[in-house]
């Protein structure tokens, strides 16, 4: 035991942290787990067959979850910059040779394995991030902040350019998260998003005319509601109609009846927030909440820069997921290809997640063994 | 610079804490912010959202109602519903189209423009949806298929109920036809009602009566879903099927009409005096109304509109023919009322009339003349010198107001559309569109029936029975009640009767002379008079060709026939008590005597005879 911390040394150390996984979390993480397979196997007519193959990708998920956990933060520190670097080369690669799917170049095909590698920059993003600048004293100075704001936005560019903007939007976010807890200033916070906000209009001549109508039809869905509006509108009415108590689990009539577009996948939310209504809708971002806060708990209680940062800016992020993905479904948003995590079906997106719990438990429970 | 160390621990711990706090109000504030979003949609959206839902997932699917029947009064029908079998593939549950395809030409005679028409309906549809290939399937095809069915899956027969007409062009213009909904009756009708009803009357008694035949549409509530699969039914609303149409019209009457006039193009009008129900109303030649019924071809449309027979065209309601000789009973009781002549009055007949002052000789059909004439026998031997002296004393606007009162130049108010009223002649008439003095020629021609004068088959037909009537005027009607869930209803019977003011002793005048045209050797229609046990009240016409309409272009040999006169035949029956008047007309056929004539007799004799 060398650890310096008062408040951590008073503790035995417990199975859990033998273990290295965090059972406040893991509980957090397995309810909604949990809740999202009985959503599922509404959402998707019944059909038994989605919830098992959902039920073995969280088992997989779980798994990468546990198994990351036992990386030392060392090893990720250490290992940040080749795994940006590859990350990066991956991107690269979808661009020149990547399999186009639904009108994006978001695949590579090995052979035996395809798979999204804007995926694991998600990760790899943060933790380049997070290793930069805690290589520096906090705050950082302004030509750190710049050149950390590069190595943010070069796999969000290329990530961008694939065309899938959800996913620019998160690994941007996870870095900027990053960022932020690191304490870049106020001002500059403002004036970048002020910046933002002016780049919009130029924003709009680079995006494709799917992504336009998106957008236009985030502000107006009325307009085309049997073409491109109709995901916002059947969701608006699906959730709508569940009322404030909702409809009841399996009776939610506009999901089972095929309404709503992709119910098990980007629009699952509203699937439960019509069979149960408000309440469900509060209780399950209650929950949401609950694991971010147990994220932030365990960023805070972090013995150094890096583990902070990273931890804190992927429980950050997380929030980002669940709010794109809710504000989408609910219509405040554009539409834009964020699942909900953990609820959703498919399975990248949640290995990715599940991998980011993993290491926020890592950071968490390997707290003990940094040296001082 | 070694890895974990904080550069200043204290400094960096209330950082991240103060991150961490500033990261937290920034997740509540856009969490409440989903939440009141939350809530506007949910709780102040609810009633709205959970109204477009049930829209969304109930799909309301007409069910057209069942198109009632039409009968004869003898109950014969002429136009009923039969199914027709189309060969019907499911896209969805059939492997290999194209396979499928091939497997069926090899069994059934499907040509290449179905399968390419099949092609262009299959973009239409679903893909659950079942969509037609072959239509009017034999039974013989279904046969074919039906033993290799359990092959082609996906594939099925369908049976489909279709307007049929029996009779074919016997009845084809009164009857009418039913055809699909096109644009124009789109704006016209009811979308409620018409909702999934494809077809619609398109003339005669289908176009008339459309409302009654057609029914009311029902519907079901269905629940679907996004995709417009259905389900299951929630609820339905069964349609009300269509009434059936009783007609006055007499199946065996219309044949011997029909067939009567053999070769000549014409028309046949019978009427029932006392009531007005039209007994025939045939138009010769008819088509095949079964062609329209699912979409004629357009070169077969073509050879139609284009046939010199104009068989489209209706004659009994619209065809304008001079009324010939059998005008002069109508003139003959005009004098007798305006006083301008009565029973005993003589005109010497030369062969041929003279207006005062003019060289201008109106020849009589008779070249010698028929010596001294009375109204009597004008009427019997048909004298057209007694006529035009009659006509010219009276003057052209006595003869309009006389003979408007017969229902000439009017419409008879049928229970069809598409009548013609005829021309019926006046000074003021010929000022107004013509823009022309009326000249004393003129009234002289019109005693006989020719000049600007024309006539329906209908109202000439109409005009026999109000004479027939003594008087009573009646309004045509062809169809009788509707039976409707087993409930007959009788049909109004288009107002009551107009009595014209006639003296019975005048009318009685005319009509004897009407009888002694057929039973008086000398009678122009005296061959039909003979081996009958009841009087028959008729009148002869032969009219120079006003065709019913001008045709420009005819084939050497047709022109020939087409410059043939008119024959024309009025009757009624028995002539004391009538109940049958008959106006028969026949293209081109010469003299009325001998072709029209006989086909009044054989329909007043055949129609007697029933009880």
């Amino acid at each position: 035991m060398i650890s310096s911390a008062s408040h951590l040394s008073s503790r035995p150390r417990s199975l859990w942290q033998r273990i290295h996984l965090d059972p406040v979390l893991l509980t957090g993480l397995l309810v909604l787990a949990a809740v999202g397979l009985l959503v599922l196997y509404s959402a998707a007519d019944a059909e038994i067959r989605l919830v098992y193959k959902q039920g073995i990708r969280l088992g997989i998920a779980f798994a990468v979850m546990g198994g990351i956990a036992q990386i030392h933060p060392r090893t990720l520190y250490r290992w940040a910059p080749y795994l940006y670097a590859g990350g990066i080369v991956l991107l690269l690669a979808v661009l020149i040779l990547g399999d186009v799917g639904k009108g994006a170049q978001r695949w590579l095909d090995l052979g035996f394995v395809r798979f999204q590698p804007s995926e694991f920059v998600k990760i790899f993003t943060p933790m380049l991030v997070a290793r930069y600048l805690s290589q520096n004293p906090l705050p950082p100075q302004p030509k750190t902040i710049a050149f950390a704001g590069l190595w943010i936005l070069l796999p969000t560019l290329l990530i961008a350019k694939q065309p899938d903007l959800g996913t620019a939007l998160l690994v941007a976010s996870a870095g900027f998260a990053v960022l932020f807890f690191a304490g870049i200033p106020w001002r500059l916070l403002g004036a970048l998003t002020a910046l933002g906000l002016a780049a919009l209009p130029a924003l709009w001549f680079l995006l494709h005319d799917y992504q336009r109508d998106r957008l236009l039809m985030f502000l107006n869905p009325e307009k085309d509601p049997l073409g491109r509006g109709y995901h916002t509108i059947q969701a608006k009415i699906a959730i709508g109609s569940g009322g404030p108590w909702g409809k009841g689990w399996l009776g939610g009539s506009q999901s089972h009846l095929e309404f709503l577009p992709e119910p098990h996948t980007d629009f699952i939310f509203a699937v439960w927030a019509e069979e149960f209504g408000l309440m469900g809708g509060i209780t399950l971002l209650a929950l949401y909440l609950a694991i971010i806060a147990r994220g932030f708990y365990m960023a805070m209680q972090a013995q150094d820069s890096f583990s902070r940062l990273f931890s804190a800016g992927l429980a950050l992020t997380f929030f980002v997921y669940v709010f794109v993905n809710v504000g989408m479904v609910i219509g405040l948003l554009p539409v834009v290809g964020v699942p909900l995590p953990l609820v959703s079906y498919g399975g990248t997106s949640m290995v990715t997640v599940m991998a980011g719990f993993g290491i926020m438990m890592s950071l968490y429970t390997h707290r003990r063994l940094v040296p001082s | 610079m070694p890895p974990f160390r904080l550069k200043d621990a204290a400094h960096e711990n209330r950082l991240i804490i103060n991150r961490v706090t500033a990261a937290s109000v920034f997740i509540g504030l856009l969490t409440v912010g989903l939440i009141a979003r939350l809530i506007y949609l949910q709780v102040f959206g609810h009633e709205y959202y959970a109204m477009l839902a049930h829209d969304n997932r109930v799909k309301i699917s007409p069910l057209p109602p069942t198109r009632g029947l039409i009968y004869d009064r003898h109950g014969k029908i002429l136009a009923e519903n039969v199914s027709v079998y189309t060969l019907e593939i499911v896209p969805e549950q059939v492997g290999d189209l194209e396979e499928t395809l091939k497997r069926l030409q090899a069994l059934l005679p499907i040509e290449e423009e179905e399968i390419s028409r099949f092609r262009k309906s299959l973009k239409r549809h679903k893909r659950f949806e079942s969509v037609p290939l072959k239509l009017h399937l034999t039974d013989e095809e279904v046969a074919r298929f039906a033993v290799k069915r359990p092959f082609f899956h996906g594939v099925d027969i369908h049976a489909r109920l279709v307007r049929h007409y029996p009779y074919g062009p016997l009845f084809s213009h009164v009857v009418g036809y039913v055809g699909s909904i096109n644009e124009r009756e789109l704006k016209r009708l009811d979308v409620a009602e018409y909702r999934g009803t494809t077809h619609v009357g398109k003339v005669g008694i289908e176009l008339a009566y459309e409302t009654i035949l057609h029914g009311h549409t029902g519907y079901a509530e269905i629940e679907t879903n996004a995709r417009g699969r259905e389900l299951r039914t929630l609820k339905e609303n069964p349609p009300t099927p269509g009434a059936d149409l009783h007609l006055n019209l007499d199946v065996t009457l219309q044949e011997i009409a029909y067939q009567g006039l053999g070769e000549h193009n014409g028309a046949v009008v019978a009427i029932e005096p006392s009531t007005g129900k039209v007994l025939v109303l045939a138009s010769k030649p008819g088509f095949d109304p079964n062609a329209f019924v699912y979409g004629i071809r357009g070169e077969d449309y073509k050879a139609l509109q284009a046939s010199a027979d104009r068989p489209l065209f209706d004659r009994t309601l619209r065809g304008r023919y001079p009324p010939g000789s059998t005008i002069k009973p109508f003139i003959g009781l005009a004098g007798l009322e305006y006083r301008i002549i009565d029973g005993h009055t003589e005109t010497y007949c030369p062969g041929y009339y003279q207006l005062p002052g003019v060289s201008h000789r109106y020849r009589d059909w008779k070249k010698w003349g028929h010596g001294p004439v009375d109204l009597r026998k004008a009427i019997v031997q048909s004298c057209d010198v007694y006529f035009y002296d009659l006509a010219h004393d009276m003057g052209i606007d006595r003869i309009h107001d006389f003979l408007f009162r017969f229902g000439f130049g009017r419409k008879t108010g049928i229970d069809l559309t598409g009548e013609k009223s005829g021309l019926l002649p006046s000074r003021e008439w010929k000022r107004r569109t013509r823009r022309q003095p009326w000249y004393p020629g003129e009234t002289v021609i019109t005693g006989i029936g020719q000049g600007f004068l024309q006539v329906t088959p209908l109202q000439l037909a109409r005009a026999v029975a109000i004479l027939a009537n003594r008087g009573t005027a009646i309004t045509p009607k062809v169809a009788d009640h509707t039976v409707g869930g087993g409930q007959p209803t009788p049909l109004g019977d288009g107002g009551a009767p107009q009595k014209i003011k006639l003296s019975p002793r005048r009318l009685q005048t005319i009509i004897d002379a009407m009888v002694a045209v057929v039973h008086s050797p000398h009678g122009t229609a005296r061959r039909i008079g003979e081996g009958i046990d009841f009087q028959i009240a008729g009148k002869t016409g032969t009219a120079q060709v006003f065709t019913v309409k001008q045709e420009e272009e005819y084939r050497a040999d047709k022109l020939a026939k087409k410059l043939h006169d008119h024959a024309l035949f009025i009757a009624f029956a028995p002539a004391d008590a009538p109940r049958i008047a008959i106006a028969v007309i026949a293209e081109n056929a010469g003299h009325g005597g001998s072709v029209a004539a006989p086909i009044a007799r054989r329909i007043i004799e055949k129609y007697l005879e029933q009880p």
